[in-house]
């Protein structure tokens, strides 16, 4: 068993404390963006209530995500869900023990704004030219 | 699950339970490992989920939203997208909740409200899907 520690134990640090390096930007994105769409899938299961509750509490709903703020949650929204995926699978490479030299770290970050961003415009156009 | 102790014969623990590799908790790596299951399935469901609110953004009438998410194959892929994606922010969520609050009490009602919403939103999201899709037969 171990004795009792009277000796005070060690702090970490606070973040602040830290030069900003691209792994730990992304690092704190991916958490962020996690909990955002946690949050945010509350207002897909509300649009899915809505529809099954039928047209005239869907028609609000629908105005809702038709407004100029509406566009702008979705389109925010889609670049996080784009961001978390894509920080997702960097964390499943790493998993797996691949990529964990301090350059291909570093290319896998900023692939991972680059990508999400990419991807969120390229979405978009799609949809609207599309559908 | 290797023992890296210097010395394991001061260990107060079983050997049978070191064998099981299931801690202290009993349930080992499981809440890491379905963390990990449930990001490799939401990868190809969040695409096919992004595909089909594509297929939503120029503002459908009531009926054409019905039509899309009633469609068997829409409805099978979004029940399934919702199993995985609850599951992966409850425990997504349960560790950022472990990670920063440390007292006690406040902790347990954190994990607690966590699973409840999990829960509620799934349970919301697969009656809604279940409900508009439910008796449409494609003719």
């Amino acid at each position: 068993m171990a004795e009792a520690k009277v000796a005070p134990r060690p702090l970490s640090p606070h973040l602040q404390v830290y030069k900003w390096s691209w792994t730990m930007a992304m690092s704190v994105v991916h958490r962020l963006t996690g909990i955002a769409l946690y949050g945010g899938i509350a207002l897909f299961a509300i649009w899915l209530v809505a529809l099954a509750s039928g047209p005239s509490a869907f028609d609000t709903v629908q105005w809702f995500f038709g407004s100029p703020l509406g566009y702008l949650i979705l389109f925010v929204y889609t670049w996080i869900l784009m961001h978390h995926m894509l920080g997702g699978v960097r964390h499943l490479v790493w998993d797996f023990g691949y990529g964990m030299e301090a350059d291909q770290r570093i290319a896998m970050a900023r692939f991972t704004l680059i990508g999400s961003v990419a991807l969120t415009l390229a979405i978009w156009v799609v949809a609207l030219i599309a559908f | 699950m290797a023992d890296n102790r210097a010395d394991t014969r001061v260990s107060m623990r079983t050997p049978l339970a070191r064998v099981k590799g299931l801690g202290a908790a009993g349930h080992g790596v499981e809440h890491w490992w379905i963390h990990r299951v449930t990001a490799v399935s939401n990868v190809p469901l969040v695409i096919a989920f992004v595909i089909i609110v594509a297929a939503l953004a120029g503002s459908p009438s009531y009926q054409e939203a019905i039509a899309i998410i009633s469609h068997p194959l829409v409805a099978i892929i979004l029940i399934l997208a919702v199993i995985s994606v609850t599951n992966h922010m409850r425990l997504g969520m349960q560790i950022v909740i472990e990670d920063y609050i440390h007292d006690r009490m406040l902790k347990i009602v954190a994990v607690m409200a966590n699973n409840f919403y999990a829960v509620i939103i799934g349970v919301a999201c697969l009656y809604a899907i279940l409900k508009v899709s439910l008796g449409r037969i494609l003719v």
